[in-house]
């Protein structure tokens, strides 16, 4: 029997971690300076959850990807310009802010809404995958959420590994303390996988796929409606940067072996 | 004053949530727990979950509970998702919590926020700290530090390991109401995947965090790379000092892509933007150049030291106290030598 999924992968985008972040204080409540005008990246552990998707994809003919984003509308374009080279998906845009300051309720709300209205949408074949982690609000909360609202309750966080087995059940592997895996075993779809790095090399752009993606890609990008995400309920009462910048100091010219008896004092210190 | 975390006008219901470990006790992170519910006034319930639990309330019989809830059973032992839910979810709801805390370990991180919205409450999650005025977490991959409340209740707060003193209290013989919870799972844990003792070198209760970079895999002075010998540095050390061992990314990446330069090394090492953030008193960095997307994984490493051959690295930019400009194949040669003559 052949296995096919359909395969929806949340994601949306940051910040480029290159760039140096300060918050700043709006109306609407906390944001980062000049926010509009920083580069953006697909946020990482979506960008792995997707490439698994990808993967896992070719490896089952007949499944599909979806690519589900909130993200402020241009910002997505422009970051799709790249994406869309490196996996075969089809895009489905919502309008809205990327911020880490929002609520995670709020944009797993509108994500899972959106999931609802794909056609043809098929429980026993649905995974739902996305970052563990945002690079943004970094709560591990998202994913949980859109799972609860889809009424998805075999739920793995931290996943390196997915492995099919023919009757459909997979083995996972999640990430646990002390640098170990725990692993699980699924009796099958629908399930959500909030991903960690995975084990795949970043793809290279491949210009055909990025084609036959764009074809799609901007339809999805101009029907994309806006969603109504906040902070209702939050107050913040200060987001600073920390104030910890050291005094380094710099040691030059000192033989290894006088370093190495000081780095020794200092540990055993 | 914020209308916070709320005074005696309007007293909380905190509801401490903990697991039983394997031998049916509790471990530092549930005490860590139970004792920043300490910060907030209010009536203290603590629930328990595992295949047995009246080991875990004796433990903690003196910590001031007004009430133990218990889910007991076996299929309460695996951490997954949909037992690790309803049980918390039916202990909540017995408790008629406002406020719940639970330790932001892997396994109430799988649950918290699915939890929360179960309740129709909200959570905040790798929290650092709880206060009588609100929650201190991070954003932006530790960048930023908020100060913040919330006024939606139930209010699931998962506070990060590490980050307050666990709680003492005398052990007795406590008395626990059981909660009834029928659910079944899909879902069966199989086991824990560890590599070899000789090859674990991640130890999250160790002093030291011992990070190495791609340098250790480049092209060295004598225009060859001396990788064999890197793996066999970094591992003698490690021995010798009993160090937690992080990795830069770019190193990671190298092993990861089939290449086996340190076999020792995966992306659960990775520090940092796409890796993890370890709590450590002291770290040590050796031939990685201290890009910021690396050293927000520092954040809550204190005291930091570098060597590196490149002076203007971004250790010497304020992320070190000590940058030691020098050839970390020496140096750390040398300083297991002396561990080892110790
Ligand atoms: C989206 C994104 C996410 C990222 N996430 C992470 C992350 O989570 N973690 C992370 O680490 N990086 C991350 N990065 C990458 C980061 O920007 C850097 O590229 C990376 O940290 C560089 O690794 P490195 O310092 O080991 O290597 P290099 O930049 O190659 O530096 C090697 C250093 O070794 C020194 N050296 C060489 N030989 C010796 C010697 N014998 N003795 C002493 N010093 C020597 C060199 O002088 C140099 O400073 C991310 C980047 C992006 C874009």
């Amino acid at each position: 029997m052949s296995l096919t999924y359909q395969i929806v992968v949340c994601g949306s985008l940051v910040p480029d971690p290159l760039q140096t972040l300060e918050p700043v204080t709006t109306t609407a409540g906390p944001a980062l300076k000049n926010e509009t005008m920083l580069p953006a990246v697909l946020d990482p552990w979506a960008g792995h959850a997707l490439f698994e998707a990808a993967y896992l994809a070719k490896n089952n003919p007949g499944s599909k990807v979806y690519f589900v984003s909130l993200a402020p509308k241009a910002k997505l374009q422009q970051v799709m310009m790249t994406v869309a080279q490196k996996a075969g998906f089809e895009l489905i845009a919502i309008d809205g802010p990327a911020s880490g300051f929002t609520e995670a309720a709020d944009v797993a709300n509108a994500l899972a809404d959106t999931i609802k209205t794909i056609p043809g949408l098929d429980m026993s074949k649905l995974l739902v995958f996305g970052g563990w982690e945002s690079a943004s609000r970094g709560a591990g909360a998202t994913m949980q959420l859109v799972g609860e609202k889809l009424g998805i309750t075999d739920q793995f966080q931290g996943v390196d590994q997915i492995t099919v087995a023919a009757d459909g059940s997979f083995e996972i592997l999640e990430r646990v303390e002390g640098g170990k895996h725990q692993a699980s075993k699924c009796a099958g779809a629908p399930a959500v996988l909030g991903w960690a790095t995975g084990n795949l090399p970043e793809p290279p752009n491949n210009p055909q796929i990025g084609m036959a993606n764009m074809r799609t890609i901007m339809p999805a990008l101009q029907k994309a409606k806006p969603a109504k995400i906040a902070a209702e309920g939050v107050t913040f009462a200060s987001v600073a940067l920390p104030k910890q910048q050291r005094q380094t100091k710099i040691v030059k010219d000192m033989s290894a072996d006088d370093i190495a008896k000081e780095i020794i004092a200092w540990i055993q210190q | 004053m914020d209308p916070a975390i709320t005074g005696d006008t309007n007293m909380e219901t905190i509801l401490v949530l903990a697991h039983t470990e394997a031998d049916g006790s509790l471990a530092k992170p549930a005490l860590e727990a139970i004792a920043a519910s300490r910060n907030i006034t209010g009536t203290l319930i603590v629930g328990l979950i595992g295949a047995d639990t009246q080991k875990a309330a004796n433990q903690i019989a003196g910590c001031g509970a007004a009430k133990f809830l218990t889910v007991t059973g076996p299929e309460f032992s695996q951490p997954r998702y949909a037992t690790d839910a309803a049980a918390a979810e039916a202990i909540a709801k017995a408790a008629a919590a406002t406020i719940i805390i639970v330790p932001h370990t892997s396994r109430w991180g799988r649950v918290a926020a699915g939890v929360a919205a179960r309740l129709s409450g909200r959570a905040d999650t790798h929290v650092t700290g709880i206060s009588a005025t609100g929650i201190t977490r991070w954003y932006y991959r530790q960048r930023m530090e908020a100060q913040m409340t919330r006024t939606q209740r139930p209010w699931l707060i998962a506070i990060d390991p590490g980050c307050t003193v666990p709680l003492e209290c005398a052990a007795g013989t406590a008395t626990t109401t059981p909660v009834a919870v029928t659910v079944s799972s899909r879902t069966q844990v199989t086991g824990i995947k560890a590599p070899e003792a000789r090859q674990q070198t991640i130890r999250p209760d160790a002093k030291l965090l011992f990070v190495a970079g791609a340098g250790w895999t480049k092209k060295q002075a004598d225009g060859a790379t001396h990788v064999p010998e890197a793996a066999e540095i970094i591992l003698g050390f490690l021995n010798a000092s009993k160090s937690s061992l992080g990795s830069s990314k770019s190193l990671v990446d190298i092993s990861g892509e089939g290449q086996a330069v340190l076999p020792f090394m995966s992306h659960l090492n990775q520090i940092g933007q796409t890796g993890s953030t370890p709590r450590h008193a002291k770290g040590l960095s050796t031939c990685c150049h201290g890009e910021e997307p690396h050293t927000v994984g520092w954040r809550f490493v204190n005291e930091r030291r570098a060597i590196s051959l490149d002076p203007n690295c971004g250790w010497a930019r304020g992320k070190a106290d000590v940058l030691y400009v020098a050839d970390a194949f020496a140096v750390m040669r040398k300083v297991t030598a002396l561990l080892a003559a110790k």
